[in-house]
């Protein structure tokens, strides 16, 4: 895995130019009101899950309470937009910033743990956050939540879901490809020689903590933003979304799209988000079908979606598009 | 009043304790967490309930649990665990994620999603400890929980330090590839240590039924607060598992009791997340030596 | 030709009873999974047992009703997303559902935007005060039961109470509207502890209560296993004041689970739980016995006010249906507006344009736990 990680050059544009064209594509799928909240649910976890996934799948940290950032940054904007008045168009940044500032404070001790350790840390930094939360409810609204102001540029109210839709697909467009550079840099080179060991990359004098925090910062950042424009669309929040249960469901759709796999970070979030509305009709048997798809579909495909399909339709695509020189994702 | 609360700490301690041993023993043979512990929890204590309700006497039941709940360890080691060996830690806990989700749906199915009880094993009578005014209770079931609990521990204790199979998961969990070349199927150990973990898990389930019931659900938060023990204590350490569990259960009762009772869990995780920046292997964790 | 214009004919004489009978739907969505299953499973079997009663006996306006309902799991995304469906995918004619307070908030801009007439099934006062157009209730609220309890506090001479409730959002909602009108009933809190909704043992909390000075009764406001513990662990301790619980665990399980330590128990709840025992002229006596035998002599289950509610709400809209003469969704909110003496298994219902929710506080029966059954106090 470690060795799969370092030898991915990704230098090629036409994966992002891919997905730009799926984006711009995919209304023509969508019917109805409720499909496009779908899709925009859809890529709102993608851009959280794109986050995590540099942290997992390249720093090869990990993180059980990601929620977290992504609650924070909701009830952030949410409570600066509509306690102090503030133009959505500041808060949002501002408290996306808060939370990167926060994530910074948090991780530059317990970023020093190890493996489980950290999972440990980091998970209880999420059950914290979720509990202050539910537990304020003078500020917050409590376990009940709170409504949340629409975002606004200047006059314009962005609502309805057609609107939302592009403006979630351009900001995922804008992770991903902030995501492929980061790990094209001399910075994603340094973490992915520390995923595969820490000791021997310290050797050569790549400073792990620094890092190993810069990511944990950046995956923080897209996760509080998600949040954040999570809060504006739906117009209310509650503590649930910044729960255990939901940091274990972004880090179940980053390994299940596949690890050190930006794409597979949108595929996961794409199969983990739809699923459940499709397995719906299985009322009672929901539950079931569910853990038993997570189950097999990790036992079959061990490396995740995408990667496991690249291993494999990739030898062809390559014979097929002979001009395309072993680029692969 | 603090006789009372460290009771009440002692009472829920034990049964992390008893939950944390579960996960020290899976991660020990495979460094695999299994977040789907606290579903053998449940399994124990909804098999007996039910077992019960239908009229099968106490006992029988909760032998019938345990050992359905170790058919399920065995299962989900031979069906989900083993298939996946090569896989990345990562990958591993998410199927144990999966077969949680996968439990937690089939307890609907096969019971219901209401809230159930065992009746106490010993009665209901609580036993008045100490003077008059400033007397503390404890009921008797809480005594039978300190007792598995104890017992448990040392019949693990024994297990692992006399008995050839308790060696084997040992030396698997120190290196897999020196163990099998010695002969030891490093498969059977995984089973072994997945119904083990399940046994115990199931046991720690019927134990607390009389007193803090079971349902489909009741498995989630037990698993979360048994792993946050586990780690407390030091993974891999079974005496961390258990110095891990008490001392989660008397933080937790003691910031309900003195801090503030709104805040308890909240106090309890920043309790851990001290310990673990200081102690970065936990209480009683093994300073591991990483070969590089 | 004439061939033709007769099969034209019995064309359209057979279309037009086809389109006649497109059914109603009744859109719900339920916490019929997750940690509120127990409000959302009887609420789901109530509405699929009503519907197929109605159905039985010749439906709605001459029409079949159709229920489309969805499990929210108790999540407000989600019932989010599936109220989105139920209104531009399945296009519902009302929406009944939403078992908890979390859910319905989430769903009330929904039913507002698409202005659909939507009867949430939950529990906090939030819901209807301040009142929107197009969102009714009908269970009770948390503030009606804080008021009914302090009024039974008061007539039993206790002036100082302690309040204890867990992490969920009914326990929360409930402590606060009571924190809000104890004085107004001439109650001073004294202690307000909170345990978590998953935990095992409440003695630290009740241990804390029992040492504060001049506690005369203790309110616990919560749902689920967590007051069946306070309950056992309150006997345990041997506190001697009353014990209060809220509505939020008005049903037998509760009283199975906490065993002995119950006897004495008081709590609000509706005429629904002691059906039998109701004097033949109470207003509310055939309701409720009807409803009591339909549903357990279907489910072989124990009734619950929380499934009561759900029969209300498929009632009421029914009603409002059958008066409006329309299921044309403005129509249908006008009648639900102006429903009047209506007798449900919650009450007797008089909505206004001020009251979307109907109820006063003679809804709400005062009960004590009896030897494992519950007992009218008058």
């Amino acid at each position: 895995m470690a060795s799969s990680a370092a030898a991915r050059p990704s230098g090629s544009r036409k994966p992002l130019l891919a997905l730009a064209a799926v984006l711009a594509a995919a209304p023509l799928a969508l019917a109805n009101n409720y499909t496009y909240e779908v899709a925009i649910l859809v890529g709102l976890n993608a851009l959280a899950c794109v986050g995590l996934n540099l942290l997992i799948g390249y720093a090869g940290q990990i993180s059980l309470g990601h929620a977290a950032f992504f609650g924070l940054g909701a009830y952030g904007s949410a409570l600066l937009a509509s306690r102090y008045g503030w133009p959505t168009l500041v808060s949002l940044p501002t408290a996306v910033a808060a939370v990167g500032l926060l994530a910074w404070a948090i991780g530059r001790p317990i970023l020093r743990l190890k493996g489980h350790y950290l999972a440990m840390a980091t998970l209880g930094f999420g059950i914290i956050v979720s509990i202050v939360l539910s537990i304020e409810d003078g500020i917050t609204g409590g376990p009940d939540g709170m409504p949340v102001p629409p975002l606004k540029i200047a006059a314009w109210t962005l609502a309805g879901e057609r609107t939302w839709y592009w403006l979630i697909a351009a900001a995922l467009l804008a992770a991903v490809w902030l995501a492929r550079n980061l790990v094209d840099s001399p910075h994603g080179r340094a973490l992915r020689a520390l995923h595969g060991s820490e000791t021997a990359a310290a050797a050569l004098g790549v400073d792990a903590a620094r890092h190993k925090l810069f990511v944990f910062v950046l995956s923080a950042l897209f996760a509080a933003t998600a949040g954040a424009l999570a809060a504006h669309y739906s117009g209310f929040i509650t503590p649930a979304s910044a729960s255990f249960l939901r940091s274990i469901e972004l880090v179940t759709m980053v390994v299940f799209g596949g690890m050190a796999s930006t794409f597979g970070a949108i595929v996961g979030a794409a199969v983990l988000t739809t699923l459940p509305q499709l397995l719906t009709v299985l009322k009672e048997y929901e539950m079931v079908v569910l853990g038993a798809v997570l189950m097999a579909t990790m036992i079959f495909m061990p490396r995740g979606i995408v990667p496991t399909l690249a291993s494999a339709l990739g030898p062809t695509l390559e014979k097929a598009f002979a001009a395309t020189r072993g680029k692969r994702f | 009043m603090l006789t009372q609360t460290l009771l009440s700490g002692l009472t829920a301690g034990a049964i992390y304790a008893l939950v944390a041993l579960g996960f020290a023993i899976i991660y020990n043979a495979s460094q695999v967490i299994n977040f789907a512990q606290g579903e053998f929890v449940m399994i124990g204590g909804m098999t007996a309930a039910a077992l019960v309700e239908a009229g099968v006497p106490l006992p029988l039941s909760i032998v019938i649990s345990i050992a359905a709940a170790t058919a399920v360890g065995l299962l989900l080691a031979k069906l989900a665990i083993e298939p996946a060996r090569g896989a990345s830690v990562v990958t591993l806990i998410i199927i144990t994620i999966g077969a949680s989700i996968l439990l937690r749906g089939l307890a609907t199915l096969v019971w219901d999603k209401k809230i159930h009880r065992l009746p106490a094993f010993s009665g209901e009578t609580p036993i008045v400890l100490g003077g008059a005014a400033g007397s503390a209770t404890l009921l008797p079931q809480v005594l039978w929980v300190l007792g598995a609990g104890a017992a448990a521990v040392a019949l693990l204790t024994w297990f692992f330090r006399r008995t050839l199979a308790g060696k084997a998961i040992l030396a698997v969990s120190y290196n897999p590839l020196a163990a099998e070349l010695m002969g030891i199927s490093v498969r059977r150990t995984l089973a072994a240590s997945f119904a083990l973990s399940a046994a115990l898990g199931a046991l720690a389930g019927v134990l607390i039924a009389p007193i803090a019931f079971t349902s489909w659900d009741s498995g989630v938060m037990l698993g979360l607060k048994g792993f946050a023990a586990a780690i407390l204590g030091g993974l891999g350490s079974a005496a961390g598992a258990v110095a891990g569990g008490l001392a989660l259960g008397l933080v937790e009762a003691l910031g309900a009791g003195y801090v503030s009772s709104a805040y308890k869990d909240v106090f309890a995780f920043l309790i851990i997340l001290a310990a673990l920046v200081f102690l970065p292997d936990g209480l009683l964790g093994r300073r591991a030596a990483e070969r590089v | 030709m004439i061939v033709r214009s007769l099969v034209a004919i019995l064309g359209l004489v057979f279309a037009l009873p086809a389109l006649a009978q497109a059914p109603i739907r009744i859109g719900a969505f339920l916490a019929v999974t997750g940690p509120a299953a127990f409000l959302g499973d009887p609420e789901q079997k109530t509405l699929e047992l009503y519907v197929d009663k109605l159905n039985a006996a010749s439906g709605v306006l001459g029409r079949k009703l159709e229920l489309v309902a969805y499990d929210s799991a108790g999540d407000a995304e989600k019932a989010r997303s599936y109220v989105k469906r139920l209104i531009e995918q399945d296009k519902v004619d009302v929406i009944v559902g939403g078992s908890t307070t979390g859910e319905t908030m989430a769903a009330v801009p929904l039913a507002e935007a698409a202005q659909v007439p939507f009867i949430s099934l939950a529990g906090a006062v939030v819901i209807i005060e301040p009142v929107k157009k197009w969102v009714f209730k009908t269970p009770h609220t948390d503030r009606m039961a804080c008021e009914k309890v302090f009024v039974d506090m008061r007539a039993r001479g206790a002036t100082r109470a302690a309040l204890i409730s867990g992490t969920g959002g009914f326990d929360r909602s409930m402590r606060a509207e009571c924190l809000k009108v104890a004085a107004k009933h001439g109650v001073t809190i004294v202690a307000d502890e909170t345990y978590g909704a998953a935990d095992t043992d409440m003695t630290a909390q009740l241990a804390k209560i029992k040492a504060t000075p001049g506690v005369q009764a203790v309110l616990n406001a919560g749902f689920g296993q967590g007051p069946a513990i306070v309950t056992k662990n309150y006997r345990q301790l041997g506190i001697s004041a009353p014990l209060y619980q809220s509505h939020g665990v008005a049903s037998k399980q509760y009283v199975k689970l906490s065993g002995d330590a119950a006897e004495g128990v008081r709590l609000p709840a509706a005429a629904l739980l002691v059906a039998e025992t109701l004097p033949e002229a109470d207003p509310q006596k055939k309701v409720v016995v009807g409803y009591k035998s339909d549903y357990e002599g279907r489910f072989h289950q124990e009734v619950s006010t929380f499934g009561g509610h759900a029969y209300d709400g498929l009632m009421l809209a029914v009603n409002a249906m059958q008066r409006a003469g329309s299921t044309e969704k403005a129509k249908v909110r006008d009648a639900l507006e102006a429903t009047r003496g209506y007798v449900g298994t919650g009450g007797v219902v008089n909505m206004s344009t001020q009251d979307h929710m109907g109820l006063d506080l003679s809804a709400f029966r005062m009960l004590e736990v009896r030897k494992g059954d519950w007992m009218l106090v008058k």
